[in-house]
């Protein structure tokens, strides 16, 4: 590990990716992203690397399937509503096995919505977002160290299952600054890519880098292929942190941003006696089922606090199959629930109200 | 006994899908022998469109890349900025490079981006069974212009090798026809050279095919090449639009 450093939490996604071995990147102009692009913008020439300003995220997302195409660790990064336009291009990144990893800076919406941090992307992330059947690894850090370790984990594991991964942040996470310090420049390994489209040089057959199989039986059969390896990301990769669930009568579940506010809440309802527990979703998908399995028929119940309308409750809902009440709080367009606001919704979900 | 004609190494030894008498063939092949002259075969890389020409994945024998409608400009933006040593190419129908993807054609060439871009002009979409396209004559029958493109209602073709010569990074433009012999031959140096200018690092080049479709435009294949020459050429002139090898300041 680096020593300590004080970074911006776009920065330092920036310079964790460039770490991880990622040297090209391809973006358009978005708020509040904007520190992780103008990064990428001065260092990546420094690096030999590339910085492209795209003229659109349609234009900068393909890039990034032309680049993960030729075999290269690559990345782009937006907000929200650029993010809605790079959905094409996910689900044929998606649709051709290949790794790529994208940032959505979630600001609050529909349309232009805000620029201020929100959470109301969850299902576009997480239940498709792009047409087809398919799954992204979305990762949801919640603090600037948990943001540099989980890039360097993101290249790899989207090399390992050949998948774009998405990497969920907000605002307040994006602008808000913390002593961080890197992994090790040479822990990096990027893993040969036989399937990489990087000219035959006369050496081996030609590949092909594609999503079309005209032919039903065939695309259903690449279809199954792919949920083989989804299985096994489900399998394997479920990344979560459990808070205080030893004792607890009740869970929050929460993830990014609001959960660091959950947890005041809980240090609060403790103090009065109320034995509160978090359980936070580090990766989205794979959804951390298990963990609300495991509470489900010992706590009195389990509140889900997002920023949105109510998104990843849903997923909570189906974990714990009606095994045990689930409640909702959320402030959404870029409010930020308080803790006074988290510790209310869940005395009047414990009063039965 | 010494083989006057036979298919370029770079062009798979499998049935195309075209229809009868469409000259997309004929264009494949021009690419195959520019690759095989160039002896680039084993450092090209190919993007295919969504188009007729969906399938040229499979038809040309170099690594090869199916790209959305409209974005193989920007997906050879991304393999050429990886591997700068590549010689990487699109190859795209009018709807797919000059509506969908007008915005990529257009910085691609702005760029400068150093990628050669064979374009087929049929002045249809071919592949959705014969609709406008931005290339559309003026009075041209399609599907959804069944009176006759209408330029107050459904507005003026495109003219992309004029609307790029505007652009600061493109090298190299020429539009040809595969219309007759002499054109072909023509067609052929215009991709040859495009590839070139590739490999000298001049930056984006552009070769507009104009290309018949006779299954949408209802006529014979010859009727089809006699529409083309009579209809195409006078309101698409032959030509080189931008050369910047023969400029002096080069
Ligand atoms: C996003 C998207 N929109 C529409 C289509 C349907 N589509 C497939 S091919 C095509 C037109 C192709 O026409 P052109 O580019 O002129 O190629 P041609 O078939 O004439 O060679 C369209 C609209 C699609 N595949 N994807
Ligand atoms: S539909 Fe037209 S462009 Fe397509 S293969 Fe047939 S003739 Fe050629
Ligand atoms: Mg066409």
């Amino acid at each position: 590990m680096s020593e300590k450093v004080l970074m911006k939490g776009n920065e330092a996604l920036a310079e964790a990716a460039i770490r991880s071995g990622c040297k090209m990147f391809f973006g358009y102009p978005i708020t509040p992203q904007t520190e992780l692009a103008a990064y990428m913008a001065k260092k990546m020439p420094k690096i030999d690397g590339v910085f492209l300003q795209a003229e659109s995220e349609v234009a900068a997302i393909n890039m990034v399937y032309g680049a993960a195409s030729a075999g290269k660790r690559v990345m782009t990064s937006s907000s929200s509503p650029g993010v809605s336009l790079k959905q094409e291009g996910i689900s044929y990144i998606a649709g051709s096995d290949l790794p790529c990893v994208i940032v959505n800076i979630v600001r609050g919406g529909p349309g232009l919505g805000g620029i201020q941090p929100a959470q109301s992307d969850y299902f576009q992330a997480v239940k498709g977002g792009g047409h087809g059947d398919y799954n992204l690894i979305v990762l949801a850090p919640s603090s600037i160290q948990e943001i540099v370790d989980i890039v360097h984990d993101a290249f790899d594991i989207a090399d390992k299952y050949r998948m774009p991964v998405m990497i969920m942040g907000d605002g307040m996470l994006g602008q808000m600054m913390e002593p961080i310090s890197f992994p090790d420049a040479d822990e990096v390994k990027i893993p040969e890519k036989p399937y990489a489209t990087n000219g035959t040089q006369l050496k081996r057959k030609k590949n092909i880098v594609n999503s079309l199989y005209i032919e039903p039986s065939e695309l259903e059969k690449m279809v199954f292929e792919r949920y083989e390896r989804y299985k096994k990301v489900e399998e394997n990769e479920v990344r979560v942190e459990e808070y205080k669930l030893d004792d607890a009568e009740y869970v929050i579940a929460a993830y990014g941003t609001i959960a660091r506010v959950a947890k005041t809440a809980i240090e609060k309802l403790r103090a009065d006696g109320v034995k509160v527990g978090l359980i936070r979703p580090i990766t989205l998908w794979p959804f951390p089922k298990a963990s609300f399995e495991n509470v489900a028929g010992k706590v009195k119940g389990i509140l889900t606090v997002e920023m949105s309308m109510g998104q990843m409750v849903e997923d909570v809902r189906l974990s714990v199959n009606g095994k045990c009440p689930v409640d909702f709080y959320g402030r959404t367009g870029g409010m930020i629930p308080t803790p006074d606001e988290i510790c209310a919704a869940l005395l009047k979900m414990k009063e039965g109200k | 006994m010494e083989k006057v004609f036979e298919r370029p190494k770079s062009l798979s030894d499998i049935p195309l899908h075209y229809c009868p008498g469409c000259t997309h063939g004929i264009i494949h092949r021009l690419v195959a022998q520019a690759i095989d002259e160039l002896g680039i075969e084993g450092k090209t890389v190919g993007v295919a469109p969504v188009g007729c020409a969906v399938f040229a994945y499979n038809y040309f024998e170099c690594d090869m890349i199916e790209a959305s409608h409209g974005r193989a400009p920007a997906v050879a933006t991304g393999v050429k900025r990886a591997l700068p040593e590549n010689v990487v190419f699109t190859y795209q129908g009018d709807g797919d490079l000059a509506a969908i993807g007008t915005a990529e054609t257009v910085h691609a060439a702005s760029r400068g981006e150093n990628i050669t871009v064979i374009f087929v002009n049929n002045a249809i979409y071919g592949m959705t069974g014969g609709q406008m396209a931005p290339t559309t004559l003026e009075g041209q029958v399609t599907q959804t212009s069944p009176y006759g493109r209408d330029l107050k209602t459904q507005g003026h073709p495109v003219k992309v090798c004029e609307l790029l010569s505007n652009t600061g990074g493109a090298a190299y433009l020429e539009r040809v026809s595969v219309d007759s012999v002499p054109n072909i031959k023509k067609a052929k140096a215009a991709i040859k050279k495009a590839f070139q200018y590739q490999i000298e690092g001049r930056g984006f080049s552009l070769v507009e095919v104009l290309s018949t479709c006779p299954t949408n435009w209802g006529l014979s294949p010859e009727e089809a090449v006699k529409w083309l020459r009579e209809n195409m050429i006078p309101f698409y002139p032959l030509g080189v639009y931008k050369d910047k090898g023969a400029e002096n300041n080069d």
